[in-house]
């Protein structure tokens, strides 16, 4: 670099606004009155991801970090680090282990939240080109497994790696494949399971797309467990670079015999297919999966007789999820104990999950289990967009439900999520603030599962519609409080009678928004509640911008001339209000 | 080529290392600087397939020889997309979020030919990961 020092002032939006610091500007204010303008220069830079401790300041080429910097800081910083080499202990990072502050950053990371396995290819290396997988240590677990270990000792490395499906359920990959291989036959099946159907969840897209290679290795480690030769991946057509990829992959992984005969000499055959989806979300429930693989129709069938036992084609299955297989070669190479000493008790390794919503910094994120939403939105996800009242978190998906602020310090895993009413479900996050309506967000996964229904069992094909009609009611004001209790009545029982997991989880964001906010449900019910959204003419500038917003164009108004909504189309979804440059949108 | 057996690809992994090690630390023995992109859905669906096009158009234009671009899957920062990791032999890979196509020239200029940071779109990398890259 040009000149002696640099200091990389964090800009991400937590510290920018949490702390209301314009550290940057600050420092080179500073620096400019003390003439230093030759030794130092002062770079903006994205999040840390450690935003609880913000605003941050790394010094390079010192290599460290200033940790909780205050405006009044800058003038200590200035004077004894840049002038007189002097480091600032006091604002010093501190190792959240030993609890030493860190003078020297080189070679010790900044702990981070963030740990990736499943992702830890992506963006890493390019996903058409396999000799960048194979310079990551690619098919050296399939070759390790194929050369030193018989299928059930690779059974029981997954067993010991306390794996558990990344699909939802949380199964542990390693029984579910003892189960399958002790079945009597030789023709098994392994399927990838990338159905994804969750809105708002883009997980498993991002690892077949980023690193498509992972998967094909772990189908074939699967393959030689379970005594398989053929897998196939079932991936919804709407994903097509990731077939695209896909199909790369598996012609490349061909041609250096990881797919086909004989793979490494070790008398081992093993080849995959894809069977494209139309897209259903139902279609990523195992049976109805393997339904729609057969070519019939995408419907669930009761369960016993699982897929291990009866699958494709009626022969021993084993359906896993893109997540689960993309974390195995990792656990081949680097030992089952070095993956069960990650996460809690129960639940070992990571978990991606997309993050949405009102949030700084939207994107991919791969945690330890036991990691709790806190850290998650507030130091990774960089906190709420602009600082508003952060009011629950859905998880789940369809399937799941919300958590409201007070569990916001429960550490994630399969069990505690269930407890609180929600569920890991594939590892959407969508986060809300002050503003979301409650009752709305339970009305869009109710409209989501009565629509992806697929009706063959009365509970979820009937129950999830009226359920749907007693919301919309609700929210048109036109319901009454005993629809309260028709709905938790409808909600309970369609999740003791529905046939499979769609209808028996379709309930769950009802259920758990009616646990954590049912003076919402009330404010409704008792019509308490103003249902639209309207200007305030004396503040409005006539900007146009609530116009331009409202997908319902209900808006209307000239340029410079105070607007008005027009109240019996306004569907209250709060686009104008977000818009809005003045304050000049009531809300309901 | 097929691969035979687990030291064949041992070896051939080991010819391979310089690439890896340059992106994860920038300890390499040749002069190769890479620009990796992301180019998953998410990158593409905000103009990285652009950013890609005009990235080789102005290293073709400076002649940078020794400078390839890598289309790699997504590197999770979705709001900061198109992200870009810059990896200069000898220095710590840089991330950078929101190169769009027309801040292109300006990454190529200031990140690899003067040698100075691109502040505003300058991203730390805030993730550990598993090394599948050392034996
Ligand atoms: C309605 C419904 C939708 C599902 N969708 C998916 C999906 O999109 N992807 C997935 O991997 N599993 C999905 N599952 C879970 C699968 O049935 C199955 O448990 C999973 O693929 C097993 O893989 P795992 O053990 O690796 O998690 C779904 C289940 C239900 C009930
Ligand atoms: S650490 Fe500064 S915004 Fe996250």
């Amino acid at each position: 670099m040009n000149s002696k020092y640099t200091l990389l002032v964090c800009d991400g939006a937590s510290c920018k606004t949490t702390h209301k610091a314009n550290l940057a500007a600050g420092f080179k204010k500073v620096i400019a009155e003390k003439k230093l303008g030759e030794f130092v220069s002062v770079v903006k830079t994205g999040c840390f991801g450690i935003c609880g401790q913000g605003p941050i300041v790394k010094v390079l080429p010192d290599d460290l970090l200033y940790v909780s910097v205050k405006q009044t800081d800058i003038e200590e910083i200035v004077e004894e680090h840049i002038k007189n080499g002097n480091v600032v202990k006091r604002l010093l990072y501190t190792d959240p282990f030993t609890q030493e502050p860190v003078e020297k950053q080189k070679g010790k990371k900044i702990y981070q939240k963030q740990f990736r396995i499943a992702l830890r290819n992506c963006g890493l290396i390019n996903p058409e080109d396999i000799t960048e997988y194979i310079a990551v240590r690619g098919y050296e677990a399939l070759a390790s497994v194929l050369a030193d270990k018989t299928p059930i000792e690779v059974v029981e490395l997954m067993k010991k790696s306390k794996l558990r499906g990344r699909g939802g359920g949380g199964f542990p990959t390693g029984l579910k494949w003892e189960f399958t291989a002790k079945q009597p036959g030789n023709e098994k099946y392994v399927i990838c399971n990338a159905d994804e159907g969750d809105p708002g969840a883009f997980m498993d897209r991002s690892v077949l797309e980023g690193d498509p290679h992972s998967v094909l290795e772990a189908m074939a480690i699967a393959g030689y467990a379970i005594g398989a030769s053929q897998g196939y991946i079932y991936v919804r057509a709407e994903y097509p670079l990731a077939i695209h990829r896909l199909n790369i992959a598996m012609e490349q992984a061909r041609e250096y015999g990881f797919l086909g005969k004989n793979i490494f000499s070790s008398g081992f055959d093993f080849d995959i297919d894809i069977r494209l989806g139309a897209g259903a979300f139902v279609c990523g429930e195992e049976t109805a999966l393997i339904h729609s693989m057969e070519g019939q129709r995408g419907e669930p069938t009761k369960k016993p007789p699982f897929p291990s036992v009866s699958g494709f084609r009626k022969k021993p299955t084993s359906v896993n999820n893109v997540e689960t297989f993309a974390n195995i070669p990792a656990i081949v190479l680097n030992g089952a104990d070095w993956f069960a000493s990650i996460g809690t008790e129960n639940s070992k390794g990571t978990k991606v999950f997309a993050l949405a919503g009102k949030i700084n910094n939207i994107g991919l994120v791969e945690v330890p289990m036991g990691t709790t939403l806190r850290e998650i939105i507030y130091d990774i996800g960089g906190g709420m967009v602009n600082n508003k009242e952060f009011k629950a978190v859905q998880s789940g998906g369809p399937s799941g439900g919300v958590i409201p602020k007070e569990h916001l310090d429960t550490p994630i895993d399969y069990e505690s999520l269930k407890q609180i009413g929600s569920m890991m479900g594939s590892g959407g996050l969508i986060v809300l603030d002050e503003d979301d309506d409650i009752v709305q967000l339970a009305k869009f996964y109710l409209d989501f599962t009565q629509d992806e229904s697929c009706g063959k069992c009365t509970p979820c094909r009937i129950g999830t519609k009226r359920m749907y009609e007693i919301l919309d009611r609700l929210t048109k004001l036109e319901g009454s409080p005993d629809d309260l209790d028709i709905l938790e009545d409808l909600a309970v029982n369609i999740k003791n009678s529905a046939l499979c997991g769609l209808g028996q989880s379709a309930p769950n964001p009802v259920l758990s928004t009616m646990e954590y906010f049912k003076d919402e449900y009330e404010a409704y019910a008792y019509r308490k509640v103003k249902h639209t959204y309207s200007i305030i003419t004396d503040k409005c500038i006539g900007c146009t911008k609530c116009a331009r917003v409202c997908p319902v164009e209900c808006i209307s108004g000239s340029v410079k001339v105070p607007h008005v909504i027009d109240e019996s189309l306004c569907i209250a979804c709060g686009a104008c209000y977000t818009a809005c440059p003045v304050n000049a949108i009531e809300k309901p | 080529m097929k691969i035979n057996s687990r030291s064949e690809l041992v070896e051939l992994r080991k010819s391979l290392s310089n690439k890896i090690t340059l992106r994860e630390s920038g300890a390499t023995t040749d002069d190769t600087i890479e620009i990796l992109i992301g180019m998953a859905t998410c990158g593409i669906a905000s103009g990285a397939k652009d950013t890609y096009n005009e990235l080789i158009t102005v290293i073709e234009d400076l002649n940078l020889t020794n400078v390839k671009v890598i289309s790699v899957g997504c590197l999770g920062y979705c709001y900061m997309e198109p992200t870009v990791q810059v990896c200069i032999p000898g220095e710590e890979p840089l991330l950078y979020g929101k190169i769009t196509k027309d801040k292109a020239f300006e990454l190529i200029e200031k990140v690899i030919v003067e040698r100075v940071y691109l502040s505003d779109n300058l991203l730390i990398r805030s993730f550990d990961k598993a090394g599948a890259s050392n034996e």
